[in-house]
Protein backbone atom coordinates (compact mmCIF):
# COMPACT_ATOMS: atom_id res chain seq x y z
CA UNK A 1 0.00 0.00 0.00
CA UNK A 2 2.27 2.22 1.12
CA UNK A 3 6.12 1.45 0.82
CA UNK A 4 9.54 3.37 1.66
CA UNK A 5 12.26 2.16 -0.08
CA UNK A 6 15.44 3.62 1.23
CA UNK A 7 14.03 7.24 1.39
CA UNK A 8 16.45 10.20 2.68
CA UNK A 9 15.55 13.42 2.89
CA UNK A 10 17.86 15.98 3.58
CA UNK A 11 17.49 19.83 4.60
CA UNK A 12 20.35 22.22 3.94
CA UNK A 13 20.82 24.99 6.77
CA UNK A 14 23.15 27.77 6.54
CA UNK A 15 25.78 25.21 4.26
CA UNK A 16 25.04 22.16 6.46
CA UNK A 17 22.95 19.20 5.25
CA UNK A 18 20.71 17.46 7.86
CA UNK A 19 19.45 14.53 6.94
CA UNK A 20 15.90 14.26 8.87
CA UNK A 21 14.86 10.99 7.29
CA UNK A 22 17.86 8.47 6.84
CA UNK A 23 17.39 5.65 4.28
CA UNK A 24 14.09 4.50 5.40
CA UNK A 25 12.70 1.05 4.79
CA UNK A 26 8.90 0.65 5.18
CA UNK A 27 6.20 -1.23 3.98
CA UNK A 28 2.34 -0.09 5.26
CA UNK A 29 -0.07 -2.92 4.57
CA UNK A 30 -3.77 -2.12 3.45
CA UNK A 31 -6.36 -1.84 6.14
CA UNK A 32 -3.91 -2.02 9.18
CA UNK A 33 -3.47 1.07 11.63
CA UNK A 34 0.45 1.43 11.35
CA UNK A 35 2.52 3.76 13.81
CA UNK A 36 5.68 5.62 13.70
CA UNK A 37 7.02 6.50 17.49
CA UNK A 38 9.98 9.11 18.06
CA UNK A 39 10.92 11.17 20.52
CA UNK A 40 10.88 15.36 18.84
CA UNK A 41 13.34 15.82 15.84
CA UNK A 42 13.49 12.18 15.21
CA UNK A 43 12.32 12.71 11.75
CA UNK A 44 8.79 11.32 12.09
CA UNK A 45 6.95 14.53 10.80
CA UNK A 46 9.00 14.50 8.02
CA UNK A 47 8.14 10.93 7.38
CA UNK A 48 4.41 11.40 7.29
CA UNK A 49 4.86 14.48 4.92
CA UNK A 50 6.69 12.24 2.15
CA UNK A 51 4.09 10.06 2.08
CA UNK A 52 1.24 12.83 0.12
CA UNK A 53 4.55 14.63 -1.02
CA UNK A 54 4.14 18.04 0.95
CA UNK A 55 8.11 16.74 0.88
CA UNK A 56 9.85 15.52 -1.58
CA UNK A 57 12.50 13.06 -0.88
CA UNK A 58 16.14 13.69 -1.41
CA UNK A 59 16.72 9.87 -2.59
CA UNK A 60 14.76 6.93 -2.47
CA UNK A 61 10.82 6.31 -3.31
CA UNK A 62 8.19 6.40 -1.45
CA UNK A 63 5.08 4.18 -3.59
CA UNK A 64 1.61 4.03 -2.75
CA UNK A 65 0.06 1.24 -4.68
CA UNK A 66 2.59 0.59 -6.57
CA UNK A 67 3.42 3.97 -8.22
CA UNK A 68 6.40 6.51 -7.55
CA UNK A 69 5.25 9.27 -5.79
CA UNK A 70 8.08 11.24 -7.24
CA UNK A 71 7.17 10.82 -10.68
CA UNK A 72 3.71 11.91 -11.17
CA UNK A 73 2.62 15.10 -12.74
CA UNK A 74 1.51 17.80 -10.05
CA UNK A 75 -2.02 17.92 -11.59
CA UNK A 76 -1.64 13.87 -11.06
CA UNK A 77 -0.34 14.54 -7.27
CA UNK A 78 -3.31 16.69 -6.07
CA UNK A 79 -5.99 14.03 -7.36
CA UNK A 80 -3.34 11.41 -5.73
CA UNK A 81 -3.82 13.65 -2.40
CA UNK A 82 -7.65 13.21 -2.69
CA UNK A 83 -7.16 10.14 -1.43
CA UNK A 84 -4.93 10.53 1.27
CA UNK A 85 -6.91 11.98 4.04
CA UNK A 86 -4.45 14.09 6.55
CA UNK A 87 -5.03 15.42 10.31
CA UNK A 88 -2.83 17.76 12.51
CA UNK A 89 -1.35 18.05 16.06
CA UNK A 90 -3.28 21.73 16.08
CA UNK A 91 -6.34 20.89 13.98
CA UNK A 92 -5.68 23.54 11.35
CA UNK A 93 -9.11 24.67 10.43
CA UNK A 94 -10.40 27.22 8.97
CA UNK A 95 -11.53 29.33 11.52
CA UNK A 96 -13.85 31.77 9.57
CA UNK A 97 -15.52 28.61 8.50
CA UNK A 98 -18.33 26.70 10.12
CA UNK A 99 -17.67 23.00 11.23
CA UNK A 100 -20.06 22.00 7.86
CA UNK A 101 -18.04 24.68 5.80
CA UNK A 102 -15.04 23.09 7.12
CA UNK A 103 -15.57 19.45 5.88
CA UNK A 104 -17.16 20.63 2.52
CA UNK A 105 -14.07 22.33 1.97
CA UNK A 106 -12.07 19.44 0.55
CA UNK A 107 -15.32 18.68 -1.79
CA UNK A 108 -15.38 22.09 -2.95
CA UNK A 109 -11.88 22.32 -3.94
CA UNK A 110 -12.59 18.85 -5.70
CA UNK A 111 -15.51 20.75 -7.73
CA UNK A 112 -18.37 18.51 -6.14
CA UNK A 113 -21.88 19.75 -6.93
CA UNK A 114 -23.73 21.29 -4.20
CA UNK A 115 -25.84 18.62 -3.58
CA UNK A 116 -23.53 16.01 -3.36
CA UNK A 117 -21.42 18.10 -0.86
CA UNK A 118 -24.37 18.66 1.11
CA UNK A 119 -24.95 14.58 1.52
CA UNK A 120 -21.56 13.74 1.94
CA UNK A 121 -20.71 16.17 5.14
CA UNK A 122 -23.81 15.23 6.62
CA UNK A 123 -23.37 11.60 6.78
CA UNK A 124 -19.45 11.98 8.00
CA UNK A 125 -20.40 14.20 10.14
CA UNK A 126 -23.13 12.01 11.70
CA UNK A 127 -20.29 9.28 11.72
CA UNK A 128 -17.87 11.45 14.12
CA UNK A 129 -20.80 12.49 16.13
CA UNK A 130 -20.48 16.09 15.60
CA UNK A 131 -24.30 16.55 13.46
CA UNK A 132 -25.81 19.06 16.18
CA UNK A 133 -22.19 21.42 15.72
CA UNK A 134 -22.75 21.93 12.03
CA UNK A 135 -22.92 25.25 12.00
CA UNK A 136 -20.39 25.91 14.81
CA UNK A 137 -17.15 27.83 14.26
CA UNK A 138 -14.07 26.05 15.53
CA UNK A 139 -13.61 28.76 17.96
CA UNK A 140 -16.52 27.69 19.44
CA UNK A 141 -15.20 23.53 19.86
CA UNK A 142 -13.13 21.78 22.26
CA UNK A 143 -9.99 20.04 21.45
CA UNK A 144 -11.72 17.21 20.57
CA UNK A 145 -14.40 18.41 18.67
CA UNK A 146 -12.04 20.44 16.70
CA UNK A 147 -10.05 17.09 15.88
CA UNK A 148 -13.49 15.33 15.08
CA UNK A 149 -14.24 17.85 12.77
CA UNK A 150 -10.54 17.20 11.44
CA UNK A 151 -11.42 13.75 10.97
CA UNK A 152 -14.47 14.58 9.12
CA UNK A 153 -13.18 16.62 7.01
CA UNK A 154 -9.86 14.15 5.83
CA UNK A 155 -12.73 11.71 5.15
CA UNK A 156 -15.13 14.04 3.68
CA UNK A 157 -13.37 12.53 -0.17
CA UNK A 158 -13.25 8.73 0.85
CA UNK A 159 -9.42 8.44 1.09
CA UNK A 160 -7.93 5.41 0.77
CA UNK A 161 -5.42 6.38 3.53
CA UNK A 162 -5.61 8.49 6.10
CA UNK A 163 -2.38 10.04 7.72
CA UNK A 164 -2.30 11.11 11.53
CA UNK A 165 0.54 13.66 12.54
CA UNK A 166 0.47 13.70 16.32
CA UNK A 167 -3.16 13.99 15.78
CA UNK A 168 -4.07 13.27 19.89
CA UNK A 169 -1.09 15.30 21.22
CA UNK A 170 -2.63 18.43 21.87
CA UNK A 171 -5.57 16.17 23.75
CA UNK A 172 -5.93 15.19 27.59
CA UNK A 173 -5.82 11.63 27.78
CA UNK A 174 -9.81 11.06 28.21
CA UNK A 175 -10.43 13.32 24.58
CA UNK A 176 -7.33 10.76 23.19
CA UNK A 177 -9.12 7.58 23.88
CA UNK A 178 -11.87 8.61 22.29
CA UNK A 179 -10.39 10.18 19.32
CA UNK A 180 -8.64 6.92 18.88
CA UNK A 181 -11.76 4.88 18.99
CA UNK A 182 -13.06 6.84 16.32
CA UNK A 183 -9.55 6.48 14.63
CA UNK A 184 -9.92 2.91 15.45
CA UNK A 185 -13.61 2.79 14.04
CA UNK A 186 -12.50 4.80 10.59
CA UNK A 187 -10.43 1.84 9.54
CA UNK A 188 -13.02 -0.57 10.66
CA UNK A 189 -16.05 0.62 8.68
CA UNK A 190 -14.55 2.16 5.72
CA UNK A 191 -11.25 -0.11 5.78
CA UNK A 192 -8.75 3.04 5.66
CA UNK A 193 -4.77 1.93 6.02
CA UNK A 194 -4.40 4.26 8.41
CA UNK A 195 -0.47 5.60 9.19
CA UNK A 196 -0.25 7.41 12.57
CA UNK A 197 3.15 9.71 14.17
CA UNK A 198 3.24 10.09 17.45
CA UNK A 199 5.63 10.08 20.28
CA UNK A 200 2.88 8.57 23.23
CA UNK A 201 3.65 5.01 23.37
CA UNK A 202 0.08 4.70 24.72
CA UNK A 203 -1.58 5.43 21.19
CA UNK A 204 0.72 2.95 20.13
CA UNK A 205 -0.35 0.67 22.27
CA UNK A 206 -4.45 1.51 22.25
CA UNK A 207 -4.93 0.46 18.44
CA UNK A 208 -1.92 -0.11 15.88
CA UNK A 209 -0.85 -2.96 14.77
CA UNK A 210 2.60 -2.44 13.81
CA UNK A 211 5.26 0.06 14.48
CA UNK A 212 8.36 1.25 13.69
CA UNK A 213 11.06 3.15 16.27
CA UNK A 214 12.40 6.19 14.58
CA UNK A 215 15.86 7.82 16.08
CA UNK A 216 18.02 10.57 14.39
CA UNK A 217 16.12 9.83 10.77
CA UNK A 218 16.64 6.45 10.98
CA UNK A 219 13.99 3.28 11.92
CA UNK A 220 15.84 1.70 14.54
CA UNK A 221 13.38 -1.44 15.30
CA UNK A 222 9.91 -2.44 13.58
CA UNK A 223 8.02 -5.39 13.85
CA UNK A 224 3.96 -5.74 15.52
CA UNK A 225 3.05 -4.22 18.66
CA UNK A 226 3.41 -7.26 20.68
CA UNK A 227 7.20 -7.93 19.78
CA UNK A 228 8.30 -4.78 19.90
CA UNK A 229 6.52 -4.67 23.69
CA UNK A 230 7.50 -8.39 25.11
CA UNK A 231 10.87 -8.28 23.69
CA UNK A 232 12.07 -4.22 22.91
CA UNK A 233 15.92 -4.50 21.52
CA UNK A 234 16.54 -1.06 20.93
CA UNK A 235 17.31 0.98 24.10
CA UNK A 236 15.23 3.82 22.65
CA UNK A 237 12.36 1.01 22.04
CA UNK A 238 12.82 0.09 25.56
CA UNK A 239 12.51 3.68 26.78
CA UNK A 240 8.61 4.01 24.95
CA UNK A 241 7.83 0.63 26.31
CA UNK A 242 8.77 1.37 29.77
CA UNK A 243 6.54 4.54 29.59
CA UNK A 244 3.67 2.63 29.42
CA UNK A 245 4.86 -0.64 31.02
CA UNK A 246 6.05 0.36 34.09
CA UNK A 247 8.48 -2.76 34.40
CA UNK A 248 10.78 -0.87 36.95
CA UNK A 249 10.90 -2.96 39.74
CA UNK A 250 11.08 -0.38 42.79
CA UNK A 251 14.14 -0.08 44.96
CA UNK A 252 12.62 -1.88 48.20
CA UNK A 253 12.71 -5.16 46.06
CA UNK A 254 16.16 -5.09 44.52
CA UNK A 255 17.72 -4.65 47.66
CA UNK A 256 16.63 -7.96 48.42
CA UNK A 257 17.57 -9.55 45.61
CA UNK A 258 20.41 -11.48 46.57
CA UNK A 259 19.24 -13.04 49.38
CA UNK A 260 15.61 -14.35 47.72
CA UNK A 261 15.08 -16.30 44.96
CA UNK A 262 12.93 -13.25 42.85
CA UNK A 263 12.38 -13.42 39.24
CA UNK A 264 10.67 -11.73 36.67
CA UNK A 265 7.59 -13.51 34.67
CA UNK A 266 6.56 -12.23 31.39
CA UNK A 267 3.36 -12.88 29.83
CA UNK A 268 3.10 -13.10 25.91
CA UNK A 269 0.62 -14.28 23.26
CA UNK A 270 -2.07 -15.44 25.52
CA UNK A 271 -0.29 -17.05 28.72
CA UNK A 272 -1.63 -14.79 30.82
CA UNK A 273 -5.02 -16.50 30.95
CA UNK A 274 -2.94 -19.82 32.30
CA UNK A 275 -2.80 -19.71 35.47
CA UNK A 276 0.76 -20.58 35.80
CA UNK A 277 1.58 -19.72 38.88
CA UNK A 278 -1.30 -21.26 40.70
CA UNK A 279 -0.63 -24.40 38.63
CA UNK A 280 3.23 -24.36 40.52
CA UNK A 281 2.05 -23.72 43.40
CA UNK A 282 0.01 -26.64 43.60
CA UNK A 283 2.22 -29.35 41.72
CA UNK A 284 5.47 -28.19 44.01
CA UNK A 285 6.18 -28.16 47.37
CA UNK A 286 7.18 -24.24 47.20
CA UNK A 287 5.52 -20.88 48.18
CA UNK A 288 4.71 -18.13 45.26
CA UNK A 289 4.81 -14.45 46.33
CA UNK A 290 3.84 -11.83 43.71
CA UNK A 291 5.61 -8.94 44.76
CA UNK A 292 4.32 -6.31 41.70
CA UNK A 293 3.57 -6.22 38.88
CA UNK A 294 1.56 -5.15 35.70
CA UNK A 295 -0.65 -7.24 33.33
CA UNK A 296 -2.39 -5.23 30.45
CA UNK A 297 -3.46 -6.17 27.15
CA UNK A 298 -2.52 -5.61 23.62
CA UNK A 299 -4.39 -6.30 20.26
CA UNK A 300 -7.13 -7.80 22.45
CA UNK A 301 -4.66 -10.09 24.64
CA UNK A 302 -3.15 -10.01 28.15
CA UNK A 303 0.14 -9.50 28.20
CA UNK A 304 2.24 -7.86 31.29
CA UNK A 305 5.00 -8.91 33.53
CA UNK A 306 4.92 -10.07 37.09
CA UNK A 307 7.73 -10.01 39.82
CA UNK A 308 7.48 -12.87 41.87
CA UNK A 309 9.36 -14.56 44.74
CA UNK A 310 9.60 -18.32 45.20
CA UNK A 311 9.76 -19.53 49.18
CA UNK A 312 11.05 -23.45 49.72
CA UNK A 313 13.44 -26.10 48.97
CA UNK A 314 16.56 -25.08 46.35
CA UNK A 315 16.08 -28.35 44.30
CA UNK A 316 12.06 -27.63 44.42
CA UNK A 317 12.38 -24.39 42.67
CA UNK A 318 14.75 -25.18 40.19
CA UNK A 319 12.10 -27.78 39.30
CA UNK A 320 9.64 -25.10 39.30
CA UNK A 321 11.43 -22.87 37.30
CA UNK A 322 11.51 -25.35 34.62
CA UNK A 323 8.47 -25.99 34.36
CA UNK A 324 7.27 -22.40 34.12
CA UNK A 325 9.86 -22.16 31.32
CA UNK A 326 7.94 -24.39 29.12
CA UNK A 327 4.75 -21.99 29.53
CA UNK A 328 6.21 -18.00 30.11
CA UNK A 329 9.64 -16.16 30.20
CA UNK A 330 11.54 -16.59 32.99
CA UNK A 331 14.27 -14.46 34.20
CA UNK A 332 15.87 -14.39 37.53
CA UNK A 333 16.14 -10.27 38.68
CA UNK A 334 19.82 -9.03 38.84
CA UNK A 335 20.15 -6.79 41.42
CA UNK A 336 20.81 -3.74 37.92
CA UNK A 337 16.77 -4.49 38.10
CA UNK A 338 17.28 -6.00 34.84
CA UNK B 1 -13.15 87.80 11.25
CA UNK B 2 -13.39 88.36 7.25
CA UNK B 3 -15.37 85.50 6.41
CA UNK B 4 -18.27 84.20 7.75
CA UNK B 5 -19.06 80.21 8.67
CA UNK B 6 -22.44 80.48 7.18
CA UNK B 7 -21.32 81.86 3.70
CA UNK B 8 -18.62 79.52 3.88
CA UNK B 9 -20.04 76.05 4.10
CA UNK B 10 -20.47 76.05 0.50
CA UNK B 11 -16.95 75.74 0.28
CA UNK B 12 -16.57 73.79 3.44
CA UNK B 13 -19.09 70.84 1.88
CA UNK B 14 -17.08 71.11 -1.62
CA UNK B 15 -13.91 70.72 0.35
CA UNK B 16 -15.37 68.00 1.95
CA UNK B 17 -16.87 66.49 -1.21
CA UNK B 18 -13.12 66.96 -2.48
CA UNK B 19 -11.74 64.82 0.13
CA UNK B 20 -14.13 62.16 0.21
CA UNK B 21 -13.47 62.07 -3.22
CA UNK B 22 -9.57 62.16 -3.27
CA UNK B 23 -9.35 59.41 -0.66
CA UNK B 24 -12.09 57.20 -2.24
CA UNK B 25 -10.42 57.17 -5.34
CA UNK B 26 -6.96 56.80 -4.17
CA UNK B 27 -7.99 53.74 -2.31
CA UNK B 28 -9.78 52.01 -4.70
CA UNK B 29 -6.66 52.04 -6.93
CA UNK B 30 -4.13 51.71 -4.02
CA UNK B 31 -5.58 48.47 -3.30
CA UNK B 32 -6.22 47.69 -7.06
CA UNK B 33 -2.45 47.61 -7.19
CA UNK B 34 -1.35 47.09 -3.09
CA UNK B 35 -3.67 43.85 -3.10
CA UNK B 36 -2.07 41.87 -5.42
CA UNK B 37 1.57 43.21 -4.61
CA UNK B 38 0.82 42.14 -1.14
CA UNK B 39 -0.31 38.87 -1.95
CA UNK B 40 2.82 38.40 -4.78
CA UNK B 41 5.33 39.46 -1.75
CA UNK B 42 3.90 36.53 0.48
CA UNK B 43 3.61 34.04 -1.93
CA UNK B 44 7.00 34.22 -3.75
CA UNK B 45 9.09 34.54 -0.68
CA UNK B 46 11.17 32.25 1.05
CA UNK B 47 9.24 29.28 1.53
CA UNK B 48 6.28 30.52 0.08
CA UNK B 49 3.69 29.37 -1.61
CA UNK B 50 5.86 29.72 -5.38
CA UNK B 51 8.77 31.16 -4.20
CA UNK B 52 10.87 33.03 -6.51
CA UNK B 53 14.04 34.82 -4.56
CA UNK B 54 14.12 37.15 -7.62
CA UNK B 55 10.80 38.20 -8.05
CA UNK B 56 10.60 38.76 -4.53
CA UNK B 57 13.24 40.40 -3.78
CA UNK B 58 12.54 43.37 -7.12
CA UNK B 59 9.04 43.77 -5.14
CA UNK B 60 10.68 44.20 -2.07
CA UNK B 61 12.74 46.86 -2.75
CA UNK B 62 10.64 48.44 -4.74
CA UNK B 63 8.32 48.87 -2.16
CA UNK B 64 10.59 50.27 0.03
CA UNK B 65 11.59 53.05 -2.15
CA UNK B 66 8.23 54.27 -2.20
CA UNK B 67 7.46 53.50 1.44
CA UNK B 68 11.15 55.84 2.47
CA UNK B 69 10.06 58.98 0.39
CA UNK B 70 7.85 61.05 2.37
CA UNK B 71 4.61 62.09 0.95
CA UNK B 72 5.05 65.68 0.75
CA UNK B 73 8.68 64.95 -1.65
CA UNK B 74 6.53 62.33 -3.31
CA UNK B 75 4.33 64.84 -4.57
CA UNK B 76 6.53 66.85 -5.57
CA UNK B 77 9.14 64.28 -7.15
CA UNK B 78 6.42 62.47 -9.45
CA UNK B 79 4.93 65.80 -11.20
CA UNK B 80 5.89 65.21 -14.33
CA UNK B 81 4.23 61.25 -13.93
CA UNK B 82 0.97 63.14 -12.83
CA UNK B 83 1.02 65.29 -15.53
CA UNK B 84 1.50 62.32 -18.10
CA UNK B 85 -0.98 60.19 -16.32
CA UNK B 86 -3.96 62.96 -15.96
CA UNK B 87 -2.92 65.61 -18.01
CA UNK B 88 -2.50 68.46 -15.69
CA UNK B 89 -0.49 68.71 -12.24
CA UNK B 90 -2.77 70.25 -10.32
CA UNK B 91 -6.55 70.03 -8.83
CA UNK B 92 -8.31 66.92 -7.29
CA UNK B 93 -7.40 64.65 -10.22
CA UNK B 94 -3.75 65.26 -9.99
CA UNK B 95 -3.40 64.63 -6.08
CA UNK B 96 -4.70 61.16 -6.65
CA UNK B 97 -1.64 60.09 -8.43
CA UNK B 98 0.70 61.27 -5.52
CA UNK B 99 -1.38 59.40 -3.31
CA UNK B 100 -2.43 55.97 -4.82
CA UNK B 101 2.05 55.96 -5.34
CA UNK B 102 2.17 56.91 -1.44
CA UNK B 103 -0.60 54.26 -0.44
CA UNK B 104 -0.43 51.01 -3.01
CA UNK B 105 2.85 50.30 -1.35
CA UNK B 106 1.53 51.10 2.02
CA UNK B 107 -1.22 48.21 1.23
CA UNK B 108 0.64 45.65 0.39
CA UNK B 109 2.79 45.53 3.35
CA UNK B 110 -0.27 45.84 5.32
CA UNK B 111 -1.64 42.98 2.87
CA UNK B 112 1.58 41.12 3.22
CA UNK B 113 1.46 41.38 7.18
CA UNK B 114 -2.11 39.77 7.07
CA UNK B 115 -1.37 37.19 4.92
CA UNK B 116 1.64 36.32 6.68
CA UNK B 117 -0.32 35.66 10.09
CA UNK B 118 -2.41 33.10 8.51
CA UNK B 119 -1.84 29.59 10.19
CA UNK B 120 0.62 27.89 7.84
CA UNK B 121 -0.51 24.80 9.08
CA UNK B 122 -4.11 25.78 7.21
CA UNK B 123 -2.12 26.27 3.99
CA UNK B 124 -0.24 22.99 4.57
CA UNK B 125 -3.78 21.50 5.16
CA UNK B 126 -5.30 22.70 1.92
CA UNK B 127 -2.08 21.44 0.07
CA UNK B 128 -2.39 17.79 1.76
CA UNK B 129 -6.39 17.87 0.32
CA UNK B 130 -4.73 18.38 -3.60
CA UNK B 131 -5.82 22.55 -3.33
CA UNK B 132 -4.24 24.37 -6.23
CA UNK B 133 -1.96 26.99 -5.05
CA UNK B 134 -4.69 29.68 -6.87
CA UNK B 135 -7.43 27.90 -4.89
CA UNK B 136 -4.82 28.46 -1.87
CA UNK B 137 -4.72 31.87 -2.59
CA UNK B 138 -7.98 32.80 -3.14
CA UNK B 139 -9.94 30.11 -0.49
CA UNK B 140 -7.96 30.07 2.36
CA UNK B 141 -5.31 32.65 2.82
CA UNK B 142 -7.51 35.88 1.75
CA UNK B 143 -11.03 34.55 3.28
CA UNK B 144 -8.57 33.85 6.13
CA UNK B 145 -7.18 36.98 6.54
CA UNK B 146 -9.89 38.92 5.78
CA UNK B 147 -10.63 40.62 8.86
CA UNK B 148 -7.43 41.75 9.53
CA UNK B 149 -6.75 42.78 6.12
CA UNK B 150 -9.91 45.06 6.62
CA UNK B 151 -8.37 46.75 9.82
CA UNK B 152 -5.17 47.05 7.92
CA UNK B 153 -7.21 49.10 5.17
CA UNK B 154 -8.56 50.76 7.62
CA UNK B 155 -5.12 52.45 8.85
CA UNK B 156 -4.77 52.86 5.19
CA UNK B 157 -7.74 54.68 4.66
CA UNK B 158 -7.04 56.99 7.92
CA UNK B 159 -3.84 57.65 6.28
CA UNK B 160 -4.66 58.83 3.05
CA UNK B 161 -7.37 61.28 4.75
CA UNK B 162 -3.64 62.65 6.50
CA UNK B 163 -2.15 62.77 3.44
CA UNK B 164 -5.17 63.85 1.08
CA UNK B 165 -4.50 66.54 3.41
CA UNK B 166 -1.18 67.70 1.74
CA UNK B 167 -2.09 67.69 -1.83
CA UNK B 168 -3.68 70.93 -0.66
CA UNK B 169 0.20 71.90 -2.09
CA UNK B 170 -0.57 70.69 -5.26
CA UNK B 171 -3.92 72.65 -5.73
CA UNK B 172 -5.75 69.17 -4.72
CA UNK B 173 -8.44 70.59 -3.01
CA UNK B 174 -10.27 68.74 0.03
CA UNK B 175 -10.60 69.77 3.99
CA UNK B 176 -6.55 69.69 4.43
CA UNK B 177 -6.37 72.59 1.54
CA UNK B 178 -9.30 74.89 3.19
CA UNK B 179 -7.55 74.53 6.34
CA UNK B 180 -4.21 75.27 5.11
CA UNK B 181 -5.62 78.07 2.70
CA UNK B 182 -8.06 79.94 5.33
CA UNK B 183 -7.26 78.60 8.60
CA UNK B 184 -3.58 78.85 8.57
CA UNK B 185 -2.78 81.60 5.91
CA UNK B 186 -5.53 83.48 6.71
CA UNK B 187 -5.97 82.83 10.54
CA UNK B 188 -9.67 82.43 10.20
CA UNK B 189 -9.46 80.13 13.04
CA UNK B 190 -13.62 79.29 12.85
CA UNK B 191 -13.03 77.72 9.87
CA UNK B 192 -9.74 75.93 10.67
CA UNK B 193 -11.74 73.91 13.50
CA UNK B 194 -14.33 73.46 11.82
CA UNK B 195 -12.51 71.71 9.46
CA UNK B 196 -10.37 69.79 11.89
CA UNK B 197 -13.41 68.58 13.82
CA UNK B 198 -14.77 67.30 10.05
CA UNK B 199 -11.44 65.36 9.71
CA UNK B 200 -11.91 64.07 13.30
CA UNK B 201 -15.56 62.84 12.13
CA UNK B 202 -14.58 61.22 9.04
CA UNK B 203 -11.43 58.90 11.11
CA UNK B 204 -14.12 58.38 13.45
CA UNK B 205 -16.23 57.12 10.97
CA UNK B 206 -13.93 55.62 8.64
CA UNK B 207 -12.94 53.59 12.13
CA UNK B 208 -16.10 52.63 13.04
CA UNK B 209 -16.80 51.10 9.75
CA UNK B 210 -13.79 49.46 9.67
CA UNK B 211 -14.10 47.83 13.08
CA UNK B 212 -17.49 46.96 12.38
CA UNK B 213 -16.74 45.54 8.98
CA UNK B 214 -13.23 43.32 10.37
CA UNK B 215 -15.39 41.34 12.88
CA UNK B 216 -18.24 40.65 10.63
CA UNK B 217 -15.38 39.35 8.43
CA UNK B 218 -13.85 37.28 11.11
CA UNK B 219 -16.91 34.56 10.24
CA UNK B 220 -17.92 33.59 6.49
Amino acid sequence: MIRFDQVTKSFDHEGTSFKAVNQVDLEVQKGEIFGVIGFSGAGKSTLVRLVNQLERPSSGKVLIDGQDMSQVSSGKLRSIRRGIGMIFQHFNLLETKTVFHNVAFPLTLAGAPKRKVKERVNEILEFVGLSDRANHYPDQLSGGQKQRVGIARALATSPSILLCDEATSALDPETTKSILNLLKKVRDEYNITILIITHEMNVIKEICDRVAVMEDGKVVEAGSIFNLFSQPKHPTTQKFVQTVMNDEIPKSILDQVETRYIYRVTFTDGSASQPVLSNVAKQFDLEVNVLYGQITELQDSPFGNLIVEFQGDDDEIQRALEYIKQQVIIQEVKSDGR
Amino acid sequence: MDVNIIEMWPRIAEATNETLLMVFISLALACLIGIPLGIALVVTREGGLIENGPVFNVLNVIVNIFRSVPFIILLVAILPVTRFIVGTSIGTAAAVVPLVFFSAPFVARLVESSLLEVNTGVVEAAQAMGATNWQIIYRVLIPEALSSITLNLTIATIGLVGASAMAGFVGGGGLGDLAIAYGYQRFETDIMIVTVVLLVVLVQFVQMIGNFLSKKLRRL
